[in-house]
């Protein structure tokens, strides 16, 4: 009965807070948008019978996707600034963990502390301070212009490097704390093997201690990709108009043009999209899980 | 006795592998290695004994390469390796941890160093299935370390130390992981690998007859410093003071007052109303210089009467019987409260044997069965 009541709990939260939400958002991606209140139809009567109901509903809204070139270019558009911003947030993350599992033992918690400090602000106002930073008369700005680096300022806010920077430093964390996780295990005595044997300190760090994080490394780059993706907030706020980003368009989709249906097409294509990356994702946890047992 | 031929260390011509020049490694204020010269030769099984934390594990690490002196210096054949990195040395070393690389099977740990060298494809393979015969390890050349037991990961990392047949190996405390049984297989192993390779073995034990059994030389060590460097026989039998004989093994040392009874031959008094006890030394004591001798419990024999022709005699009480299977030791409480050991083989059954607890019997020995110590 315990076992069984284990199991179970698990899968009624992914019921309610998954699979169902997915079910309504999937429900209202196969209906007409309509100047009603919701602005969709049709909408569920018992009169007229479940049969009826689902005699209206069609696949109008994914065909009309693909006949606007938006809507694949923002997809596009999402996995490249996606891909790119998880890429720079390792070459960034991986030298910043590394340095955390190697510094002396009575500073690794301050370090911690600091990597997950910006979690204690607000996530929008982050953002919004990084407007500050970053436009024109921004402090970057002023900051160059005054150090005589640049004699006109530089413009980042609102184009493409602007997002960049606010994924990177956003999604930051969850790349530098499994790569650590990893680190931090690496046994020390392992590169000393591995000089001992004939390596250099480099052919050592590219030998063991990569292939040794290599878990790590997998773990962050899904956690920043994942969530990266769909992001909203950054390229609204820091992108302006030039970027495009599929949370940008189901967003613009909803609020801007009512259209509830086509929204959720949006939406259900890239949960879709993204199913791939998690379920990779699980299985690297899993078999992390393997080889630590 | 083969042993007996090997002892270059009596040649005062023979050029030594490792030479160790007053060498001192400090960590902070801390001194793990005070002033310490010492001479290593080819071919030697050396092994450096000594407490846990008595500098070891660093005196290795200095031969490999992964701390520095803080003063002194350290020449492997005829060279100052002190400047010299790590991985340009031709030493390896045998990890406490084994270190093997969890990512890699068997036979890539082995080849790991081989491969660093540029060593061809075919000489390599041959070389890594050479070291797999060597450690009995054939079937196992395609596991990870995880899958294999604790036996075989020890023989993965010997394997991977010798594949790439080191002038000197370095072995940290290779059986500490391993159960007594496997412990003693492995080090005739060890032993038996160590002469078909003609690799001189550099091995660190806290574990005395580990130390005993596989080594050509013993340096006992205490807090940084060697007490003494002899053959295990010499350190046994002749053992320089308290501290290393009660090291090695099981002694009874019995302290006293030093008389000069003849030449290089002492009284010991040890006790009031007890006749004093008669030792044979090459050492020379000032008179009544306090003494201890050192006696080891299988030279001390026990019978109920006195024995007419023996040096020494004490007569006792038996207070305890340890029986070990093939030896019995008899704890004998002597005059002032003082326990002495006496140890016999069983060749007789166990309800066969003469005594009993609370029995009084003698315990004798001659003049020349123990070593009469200055400390
Ligand atoms: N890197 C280090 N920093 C500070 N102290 C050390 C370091 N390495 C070893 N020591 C100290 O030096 C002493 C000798 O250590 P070690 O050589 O490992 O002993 P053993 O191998 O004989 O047990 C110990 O007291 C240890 O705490
Ligand atoms: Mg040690």
């Amino acid at each position: 009965m315990r076992r069984v009541f284990i199991i179970i709990v698990p899968y009624l939260w992914l019921l309610a807070l998954f699979l169902i939400p997915f079910a309504i958002v999937l429900k209202i991606s196969l209906s007409d948008v309509a100047m009603a209140r919701p602005p969709y139809l049709p909408q569920f009567s018992w009169e007229a019978g479940p049969g009826a109901f689902l005699a209206q509903l069609d696949f109008e809204n994914f065909t009309f996707l693909t006949t606007d070139d938006l809507y694949w270019k923002a997809y596009l558009s999402s996995l490249q600034i996606a891909a790119t911003s998880t890429l720079l947030t390792l070459l960034i993350g991986y030298p910043i963990a590394y340095a955390m599992a190697r510094a002396p033992e009575e500073w690794r918690a301050t370090l911690m502390m600091l990597v997950i400090l910006p979690f204690w602000t607000s996530f929008l106002i982050r953002v919004y301070s990084w407007m500050g930073i970053l436009s024109q008369e921004g402090y970057l700005n002023q900051l160059l212009l005054g150090l005589g680096v640049i004699s006109e300022p530089l413009i980042i806010l609102n184009t493409k490097a602007a997002v960049y920077i606010g994924i990177v430093y956003t999604y930051i964390p969850f790349m530098i704390l499994p790569i650590y996780a990893a680190l931090h295990r690496l046994d020390s005595s392992l590169i000393e093997a591995a000089e001992d044997l004939g390596c250099s300190r480099a052919k050592a760090f590219w030998l063991i201690t990569v292939p040794l994080s290599r878990n790590g490394i997998i773990a962050g780059c899904f956690l920043v990709f994942i969530p990266t993706l769909g992001e909203f907030v950054i390229p609204s706020l820091l992108g302006g108009s030039g970027t495009l980003m599929i949370g940008k368009v189901l967003w613009e989709e909803f609020f801007n043009n009512r259209d509830w249906p086509v929204a959720s097409a949006v939406a259900v294509v890239l949960v879709l999209i993204l199913i791939i990356p998690i379920v990779l994702f699980q299985q690297n946890q899993q078999k992390q899980n393997e080889a630590q047992s | 006795m083969p042993e007996c031929a090997f002892a270059p260390w009596t040649d005062p011509g023979a050029e030594p592998l490792i030479r160790f020049r007053n060498v001192t490694k400090r960590f902070g204020d801390f001194t793990a290695v005070r002033d310490l010269t010492l001479d290593i030769y080819e071919h030697e099984f050396f092994a450096l004994l000594g407490p846990s934390g008595c500098g070891k594990t660093t005196m290795m690490r200095m031969l490999a390469g992964f701390e520095t002196p803080s003063s002194g210096h350290i020449e492997l054949a005829g060279q100052n390796i002190v400047p010299v990195p790590p991985n340009k040395r031709a030493v390896n070393m045998m990890f406490q941890s084994y270190a093997l690389f969890p990512h890699l099977n068997v036979w890539d740990n082995i080849a790991f160093g081989l491969k660093r060298d540029g060593m061809p494809k075919d000489a390599l393979r041959e070389r890594v299935a050479e070291m797999l015969k060597l450690t009995h390890l054939e079937r196992f050349a395609r596991r990870k370390p995880h899958q294999i037991s604790g036996g075989q990961r020890q023989r993965v990392a010997l394997a991977r130390s010798l594949a790439k047949a080191p002038k000197l190996l370095l072995l940290d405390e290779p059986m500490g992981a391993l159960d007594k049984k496997l412990r003693q297989e492995t080090q005739f192993e060890l032993m038996d690998i160590q002469e078909k390779t003609g690799t001189t073995f550099v091995i660190v034990t806290h574990d005395q007859e580990e130390a005993m059994t596989v080594a050509s030389r013993v340096a006992v060590m205490d807090e940084g410093e060697l007490i003494q460097v002899a053959t295990p026989s010499a350190i046994y039998e002749a053992p320089n003071c308290v501290y290393v004989a009660d090291f090695i093994g099981d002694v009874n040392i019995i302290e006293g007052a030093a008389h000069r009874a003849g030449d290089k031959h002492y009284t010991v008094h040890w006790a009031d109303g007890q006749a004093p006890l008669k030792a044979a030394s090459d050492k020379t004591f000032s008179p009544a210089q306090n003494a201890f001798l050192a006696i080891r419990p299988e030279k001390v024999l026990v019978t109920a009467e006195r024995p007419a022709d023996a040096e020494n005699t004490i007569q006792g009480r038996i207070h305890d019987i340890a029986y070990l299977g093939n030896i019995s030791t008899y704890h004998v409480e002597v005059a002032g409260g003082r326990m002495l050991k006496a140890q016999t083989a069983n060749t007789r059954r166990i309800e066969n044997r003469g005594f009993t607890w609370e029995n009084r019997v003698w315990l004798s020995w001659d003049s020349t069965a123990g070593v009469l110590l200055e400390r």
